[in-house]
Order: structure tokens, then C-alpha cells, then sequence
């Protein structure tokens, strides 16, 4: 599998994916500048958490506007995957490569803590050595992660599958209870259509090691690495 | 006529003697750009002119030590060719007037403290201290300082692993926001501030200079009062994003071999930056005012030079265009400024100039060398009697236990740190909650355990012990993650020096430290002084607080707080005699703030921890915790309520105490550990070998904490403990 990350003034999370990439790939991804306007042929771009361009207009939409993005936007229209995770699931909202926003969490606050998700669909590359239905256990670490779409938006993400993941209790139950920002239907993370793009505020890659208190995101890498190379 | 009036000379915070001396120095009458630098470089918070004495006073080597205090930060040697590189510093007075961007621009302060040495910022941890909870300000104040904690610090993308909050009244008109960063380099890339080579560029880079944050480090020198919140204009901005380029910016170019010298404009900005570069460099600097990046026109030589505008930096870069044209690339990259404002001179002279004209011309050291040193009077603090448990109150313990871990100061910090982002950087091993924060050495084995301790009750029934004891705490929970102290940052916050009885405190305190840090081996590497700390003359608890590293070889082998398993032994290292003056359960439970605090065996205290790290090493604990605040009980009821499935414990208390006094006492020098049955004999023998204190207490199991015949169950105690604080921030308890 060939990866790239795509790094902007800001970004923060940037190492870390690479990292966790390099633990399943076994070869570290190329790291590339904002200003680059052509990427190499690829099976993968990540889009990395963090406050790029220090989020100081709406998340994410500087990003969405510079010029590294015309060309993630046509790798994905060609088909090439792409996973934003964070900050990278907010770029992705604002560059229109996946349906629905990202708004400020309900309390206000930036919140850091693990939750529990249930994935919702195996059928993609990036979940196939998850279940569906299973629990897993990441880190949010976000002040906008409040996701949102309006009704026709969502009875198709919903019609089509493109939930991803779901906010659960730890027993696999999609409540109130276990909705950390507000979210809409709980979603945590979405797919475009093709499933070949997407975007989740969770970090995989924070609990991608069991030193680090858990290894429940190296499986999504791992799924990365067996579909694409 | 003089320009400089009486008035001016106040307003600025001169004595008459020290004007006085500056008429000397300079040997003419000053103009206000000078009088301007003088006063910022003269104020406590720069030149620590009433602590200087007895700060000298302080242990400040060891083996391992690669730079003591003196520079921006302290430098610890860790092997393998790399260096750890912190400090902690007070940003009090701005956090009382705007917490948000007061709290948030001392982290930005403190990050640039460590990276301008040359290391990447692994870890931030913060030492809070606020009002009574009941107290109208308080909540608002704490809401705003962690929001502009994490503000800054999840935005640059660097961990916030840590730290410690408490509550009390003698707070309530001056808060304390400590903020502390730890950064890694190698050992052969550390960079220093001296200048040197006559003729290189002066370079200015970073954000550019606006009219925030002039005087600063004035307003951070003086006493408040009820026209404080006048000042808010010299509370300065911060931009944390801007700061995360710089970070990126500073490495990158450190890489390349262009820098000579290298500091950061911290307090008093351009002038304090500029003149220490240049007295350490024994040069002078010819510095052209215009060619500073500006955020506003028809800024005056006073203001760009005592502007605090924040995320900037000052270097002097090797002759040659070469390298300016280098650093410049780096810094078009990052898109920060970058200005050439001046040039390294033989002078010994700040020679400052605007359109043209000289606009000051000033000897340098006789400023940054000469500023004045007090031997201030003080007095011995009053001793207070040492309080027999006999005239202590003794209640049910398990309705006091569930009390006290629901108290503003034993409460859970979760509300705190869940808005810290403490996982950033892929290397938190042990996140907030513990004994001491565990961060990874990126890309090895290894790990630095970090925490900050400080008793301020201790401090203010006895300033000597107190300053013993938060040396002492610190080495005991570097201790119980299994990690070997290195060395400590001291931040110590105190009221008015002037005051006979607070520099009694502030030469007692030190006094205690030093000789902490010299038995433990555990020596001072930079520090920081934030005096005046009253409101409308009444002073806060003398606060010393203490940030401690230390080192784990293997990560792997390293002990955390959470009970593991049932049908373990709880075990007790130390000795136990029930000390219940100036403790929590005292104040709590008794409503009396009294009492000589309990006092610290040093050479215990190091056996203790010399043991607790061997037995961690060895494999043989499954759960490690000091004993402190609340004293055994509390301590045992937090492995209960931070394990998997609230695993309780039954415990025997010995026949020969009070019981009020062996649960809740606060004796030092102790640990909770959970050992094996197999590993029991193993256990007691090295404790044996360590000439220490220990007893098996009780097993873990069930689900309550039992003792005296009396049972807390664990979950109630959870709900207590949790509850606290978002209770206080108007909040519903998060679901289960």
C-alpha cells in the first residue's frame, strides 16, 4: 500500500497517523505540504487531526480551499481512498467530499476522552477486519465534532449506509446517554457513497498500541493495508 | 524642565534609591524609553531582586544536570544522547484579570521557554490554584483558565498530561495558573541565548509587535487592588497556531547550522530578550527600531520596546548571507515574520534608533547585571502546636471518607483535564489521574514521569517544613509510577516581600527545599518567582510549587494507581502515627484550619522511594499510590475507584491508634501497594533490606471500602468523587 498524509500549517496529528501507518503498513508514508498541488499515484490519503490554519474561521475551511485539496479531491473521484480523521473529517465536510457538518459540541467545550463507537458496516476497506456491530473503544479529543445534516441528507447516508460509526455505551447501545457532543443519530464517522472516502472525529490512531492503553485502531489500518495492497 | 516627574517614577514602580542609582548609571537624566527599560528590567518579576539572595542558596547540580538555572530553561541529561529540557512559570496576575487569554498566553510563554533551547515540547502540565468554590468569582475564573489552558495547548498539538488544582479562600482575589512544559533534544543541539561574534544580525522573527501587553511585567511586580481590572489592557493576546508554526519554524531551522544564540520575548518583550542576549554575550547591539514588524503605525520607541506582544523570537544568526537567506526560506515557509534589526556591537551599549535618530543609548550591564538585590527583612514564621488525635473528632470513617473524596480538594479533576487534550503526540502512557503523568520518549523505551506538588496549607502552618514536604511529595510520585527523580523546576508564588512575616515564608520555604532537594538528590534546574500576590493587602497561602522529572529506563516496567484484582494484599510502606494537624480531615471533617503539619524524614522518604521503585522494577506491584492529601484511606478508596469493576478492599486497622487518626492521618514518607500472595515474602524481605515500614493493611476484594467494622461502597464513593465538580460547573453528571 502506497499512503500519503496530507500536513497544513496547524496540523497536529500528523506524526501520529504516520506512525500508527507505519506499524501496519511496515513503511512510512510520504508527508506532504499544503502548497503541493500534485500528488504520486497512492492507495491512500489521510487527512490528519489538528487545528489547521488554527481554525480560526469555521473548522476545517481553510483547508477545504488549499491547494493541496483540488488534487485529494480528484485522487477521490478517481477512487483513491481517503480517511480524515478529526480536523481531517472537518476539511473533508467542508470540501464537500462527504455530506453533512461538523458544529460546535453541545456543552460548548473541547472534550478528550475515550468513547465507545459500534461500527456499523464491515463493508468497506477500512472496516473489513471490523464486525458489524462491534464495540470499539477510541479517543475524541475535539470542541466541534457535533455532527449534522439536514433530513434529506440524512434519510440517504442512512438509506445508503454511509454511517461508519455509531457513539454506544460500552454494551453496543446507541443512547443519549453515550452521545458525547450532541451529534445527530449519534453518527461519529460517515462514508461518501462509494465508501471509499471516510470521516470520523475519533482518533484510530491514538489507541493503535496496547501500551497506550488500548489497540483498538490498529485494526482499521490493518483493514487499509489488506484491501489496498 | 525634567521629564521625569515623581508621578512617572510611581507609575513605573522605581524607588527613589533606584532612580537614583540609574541617575548614576547612566550618568544623565534618562527619557522615557529608557526610564521605560530600566523599570522592566528592574521589576521583581524580572531581576527576582528579593529573592536572588536566598534562590542562590538552592542545589542546582548533579551529574546529570547538563544547565542549571539562568538560562530559559532547566537541561537534565536522560542517556542515549538525548536531554530533557523544563520549567515551570507563573502567569498569576494576567489569569485574575482575563483568565482565558491570561492562563492561555502562559502556556504559550512557557512552550517558547523550552523550545528556544532547542527541544520539541513533549508534555504541559499546570499547578491552579483558586478562590473559596463559594466565592462569586470562582467559577468563572476556573472556567475561563482551563478553557485558555486547552485553547492554547490542544491547538499547538502538544499534550497537557497533568498537573494539580486546589481551592481556598486566600485565593479568592489572586488565583494561581503555573503552567509547566518538558521538551526533548539532543544533548548536542541545545541552544543557549549568549551572543557572540561582533557584527552578526540580530534577527527578529515570529508575530509582529503590537501595542498589548506593556507592562507586563510591572503589573506582575505589584500588589492588586480594586483598579485592577483597569489593567486589563496589559493583558496580552495569545495565537496558539501562530506558536505551532513557530515551534515548527524554530526546529526546522535549528536543524540547519545557522544560529549563534537564541531567546525567546517573554516579559518585558524585545528589551529583556535583546539585553540578556547581549550581557551574556559580554557585546553590545545597534538595533533599528523601524525595521521591527509592526502591527500598527505610529508605534513609539517605548512601546516596541515594552510591548508583550506574544509568539515572538530573537536570534543572532551566523555572518553571511548565506544563512540569512537560509533562516528567511524557513521562516516564508512557516509565513512569519522575519526581520534583520540590528547588528552584534564591541560597544557593551543598547543603542536603539527610530527614523533615524538615536532614541536610546544604554550600557548593558550595569542594567541587566546591576539591577538591584534586597536583603529584605524577615521574621521567623510563628510555630504552630502539633494537634493530638485525642483532641481531634473522631466520626464514623466511612461517612468521612465519602465526604472527604467529594471535597473541592480531593474531588476528581476530570472535569479539568477531559478539555485538555492529553493524548496529542501518540506517547501518553499514563494520562491524568495518576500519581505522576508517564509520557514516552518517542520512538524508545523509555519515558519521563512529570508531576507538580505543592501542600500550601503545609506551607503557611510551617514554611520549612511545608517547602520539605512539596520537594518530598514530588519524589514520591515520581516514585510510585517506578520513575528515578532527576530534578525539579521550582514556581514559587508568594505575597509582598516587603512584608517581614511573607519573606519569612518566602527564606523558610527556600530553606526547606533546598535541603529537600539536596538529600534526595533531586536538584533545582530553573524556577521561576511570582511575589505580590495579594489583593487589598491580604496574601495568598504561601505557595512553593515544585515540578518534578523523572525517568523510567523501561516503560514497560511501570506501576499505576487502579487496584488490578481481587484477593490481593493491600500493603502500607512507612510508618503511620496517625498526624492529623493541618490536614483534610481536619478542615473538612472538623472545620479547624490548625495544626503543625506533619513532619518529613528524609532520609525515610528516600529509602521509601528507593524500595517502591525496586519492588516496581522487580515486577512485584500490581498497583502503586502515595499517601497524601486524606492520608490512607483516601488513598486506598482512590485505587478502589479509578480500578476496572470498583474493586474494593478490607482493611485491618492496628489496635494501637485511634482509628480517626490511622485513616485519615498524613503522615509522609508513604505508599499503598497491591502485591500477590506469591509475591508477599519477596516483598517484605526487600522492604527489610530497605530498613523500611511496612504492614499488610488488608486484601482487595468486594466491592466497598471496609474498615473498623464500618464499609463505603466503592460506587458511592465514585458518585461523590465524580460529582464534585461538575456539580459546581452547573452541570448534569455525564451518562454511564
Amino acid at each position: 500500500m502506497k499512503a500519503a498524509v496530507i500536513v497544513f500549517p496547524g496540523s497536529n496529528c500528523d506524526r501520529d497517523v504516520a506512525v500508527a501507518l507505519e506499524a501496519s503498513m511496515g513503511a512510512k508514508p510520504l508527508m506532504v505540504w499544503h502548497r503541493d498541488t500534485q500528488l504520486p499515484d497512492l492507495d491512500l490519503i489521510v487527512v490528519p487531526g489538528g487545528f489547521s490554519y488554527g481554525d480560526y474561521l469555521r473548522c476545517g475551511a481553510m483547508a477545504a480551499h488549499s491547494p493541496i485539496m483540488r488534487e485529494v479531491k480528484a485522487k477521490a473521484a478517481k477512487g483513491t481512498r481517503v480517511l480524515g480523521i478529526c480536523n481531517g473529517f472537518q476539511i473533508l465536510a467542508e470540501s464537500g467530499l462527504l455530506p453533512g457538518v461538523l458544529m460546535r459540541n453541545k456543552n460548548l467545550r473541547f472534550i478528550c476522552k475515550d468513547v465507545f463507537l459500534r461500527v456499523e458496516t464491515d463493508s468497506s476497506d477500512f472496516c473489513r477486519k471490523y464486525g458489524a456491530g462491534d464495540v470499539v473503544r477510541f479517543p475524541i479529543a475535539h470542541a466541534e465534532g457535533n455532527y449534522f445534516a439536514d433530513f434529506e441528507t440524512m434519510k440517504a447516508i442512512e438509506g445508503n449506509g454511509q454511517v461508519a460509526f455509531r457513539y454506544a455505551t460500552k454494551g453496543g447501545e446507541v443512547n443519549d446517554a453515550a452521545n458525547p457532543n450532541g451529534s445527530l443519530a449519534n453518527i461519529a464517522g460517515v462514508y461518501n457513497e462509494g465508501r471509499t472516502v471516510l470521516g470520523l472525529m475519533p482518533h484510530p490512531e491514538r489507541l493503535a498500541e496496547d501500551l497506550l492503553g488500548g489497540a483498538d485502531g490498529k485494526a482499521m489500518f490493518d483493514s487499509l493495508v489488506e484491501a489496498l495492497s | 524642565m525634567s521629564q521625569i516627574t515623581p508621578e512617572l517614577l510611581a507609575s513605573h514602580g522605581i524607588k527613589a534609591d533606584e532612580y537614583k542609582k540609574i541617575l548614576e548609571i547612566m550618568g544623565r537624566e534618562p527619557n522615557l524609553t529608557e526610564l521605560g527599560i530600566f523599570s522592566v528590567m528592574w521589576s521583581e518579576h524580572c531581576s527576582y531582586k528579593s529573592s536572588k539572595k536566598w534562590l542562590k542558596t538552592l542545589p542546582t547540580k548533579a551529574p546529570w544536570v547538563i544547565c542549571g538555572p539562568g538560562e530559559n530553561a532547566g537541561v537534565i541529561d536522560i542517556g542515549d544522547g538525548q536531554a530533557i529540557i523544563f520549567k515551570m512559570e507563573s502567569h498569576n496576575h494576567p489569569s485574575f484579570i482575563e483568565p482565558y487569554q491570561g492562563a492561555a498566553t502562559g502556556v504559550g510563554g512557557i512552550l517558547r521557554d523550552v523550545f528556544t533551547m532547542g527541544a520539541r515540547p513533549i508534555a504541559n502540565m499546570n499547578a491552579l490554584r483558586f478562590g473559596d468554590p463559594s466565592h462569586p468569582k470562582t467559577r468563572h475564573l476556573v472556567a475561563g483558565v482551563v478553557a485558555g489552558i486547552g485553547g492554547y495547548g490542544n491547538c499547538v498539538g502538544v499534550p497537557t498530561v497533568g498537573g494539580e488544582t486546589n481551592f481556598h479562600a486566600s485565593f479568592n482575589g489572586n488565583i494561581l495558573v503555573n503552567a509547566m512544559t518538558v521538551g526533548l533534544a539532543d544533548k548536542d543541539k541545545i541552544f543557549y541565548s549568549a551572543a557572540a561574534g561582533v557584527g552578526n544580525p540580530v534577527v527578529y522573527f515570529g508575530s509582529k509587535t503590537g501595542r498589548d501587553g506593556i507592562h507586563g511585567a510591572t503589573m506582575a511586580s505589584a500588589e492588586f487592588d480594586e483598579k485592577s481590572e483597569e489593567k486589563r489592557p496589559t493583558v496580552q493576546v495569545g495565537d496558539p497556531f501562530t506558536e505551532k508554526l513557530l515551534i515548527e519554524a524554530c526546529l526546522e531551522l535549528m536543524a540547519t547550522d545557522t544560529i549563534v544564540a537564541i531567546q525567546d520575548m517573554g516579559a518585558a518583550g524585545l528589551t529583556s530578550s535583546s539585553f540578556e542576549m547581549a550581557s551574556k554575550g559580554g557585546l553590545g547591539i545597534d538595533m533599528d527600531l523601524d525595521a521591527v514588524p509592526m502591527r500598527e503605525e505610529g508605534m513609539t520607541p517605548y512601546e516596541i520596546m515594552l510591548s508583550e506582544s506574544q509568539e515572538r523570537m530573537l536570534m543572532v544568526l551566523k555572518p553571511g548571507p548565506e544563512a540569512e537567506a537560509k533562516a528567511k526560506a524557513i521562516m516564508d515557509k512557516w509565513e512569519l515574520d522575519f526581520a534583520v534589526v540590528g547588528h552584534l556591537t564591541d560597544s557593551g551599549r543598547m543603542v536603539l534608533r527610530r527614523h533615524g535618530a538615536v532614541v536610546a543609548d544604554l550600557p548593558i550591564d550595569p542594567l541587566a547585571l546591576a539591577s538591584p538585590e534586597y536583603d529584605r527583612p524577615w521574621v521567623q514564621p510563628v510555630k504552630q502546636p502539633v494537634i493530638e488525635a485525642k483532641d481531634v473528632k473522631a466520626v464514623c470513617p466511612a461517612e468521612a471518607l465519602k465526604q472527604m473524596v467529594g471535597c473541592p480538594d480531593l474531588a476528581s479533576r476530570r472535569w479539568i483535564y477531559s478539555q485538555y487534550d492529553h493524548m496529542v503526540m501518540g506517547d501518553t502512557v499514563q494520562r491524568p489521574g495518576g500519581d505522576s503523568a508517564v509520557v514516552r520518549i518517542h520512538g524508545t523505551d523509555k519515558a519521563v514521569a512529570i508531576t507538580t506538588d505543592v501542600t500550601p496549607r503545609y506551607v503557611l502552618a510551617d514554611p520549612y517544613e511545608g517547602g520539605r514536604q512539596a520537594v518530598a511529595e514530588a519524589y514520591r510520585n515520581l516514585s510510585s509510577v517506578g520513575a528515578l527523580p532527576l530534578a525539579v523546576t521550582d514556581n514559587l508564588n508568594f505575597g509582598n516581600p516587603e512584608k517581614p512575616e511573607i519573606m519569612g515564608q518566602i527564606v523558610e520555604s527556600i530553606r526547606g527545599m533546598g535541603q529537600a532537594c539536596r538529600e534526595l538528590d533531586f536538584p533545582v534546574v530553573s524556577g521561576n518567582v511570582s511575589l505580590y500576590n495579594e489583593t487589598q493587602g491580604t496574601a495568598i497561602l504561601p505557595t512553593p510549587a515544585i515540578g518534578g522529572v523523572g525517568l523510567l529506563e523501561d516503560v514497560t516496567k511501570s506501576a499505576t494507581v487502579p487496584f488490578k484484582e481481587a484477593g490481593n494484599a493491600v500493603v502500607l510502606i512507612g510508618e503511620t502515627k496517625g498526624w492529623l494537624g493541618a490536614s483534610i480531615y481536619l478542615r473538612e471533617i472538623c472545620g479547624r484550619e490548625e495544626g503543625a503539619p506533619p513532619p518529613v524524614a528524609l532520609h525515610r522518604e528516600r529509602r521509601a522511594g528507593e524500595l517502591v521503585r525496586q519492588l516496581i522494577g522487580d515486577g512485584m506491584v500490581q498497583a502503586c499510590h502515595d499517601v497524601s492529601d486524606g492520608g490512607l484511606l483516601v488513598a486506598v478508596a482512590e485505587m478502589a475507584m479509578a480500578s476496572e469493576g470498583l474493586i474494593g478492599a478490607q482493611l485491618d486497622a492496628p489496635s494501637t491508634l485511634p482509628l480517626h487518626a490511622w485513616c485519615f492521618g498524613e503522615d509522609q514518607g508513604r505508599y499503598i501497594i497491591e502485591v500477590r500472595d506469591s509475591d508477599l515474602p519477596g516483598v517484605l524481605e526487600e522492604a527489610v533490606e530497605h530498613d523500611t515500614a511496612i504492614r499488610v493493611i488488608g486484601k482487595t476484594g468486594g466491592h466497598v471500602i471496609s474498615v473498623g467494622g464500618r464499609a463505603a461502597p466503592v460506587d458511592e464513593l465514585l458518585k461523590a468523587h465524580e460529582g464534585w465538580f461538575p456539580g459546581f460547573m452547573g452541570e448534569e453528571l455525564p451518562g454511564h
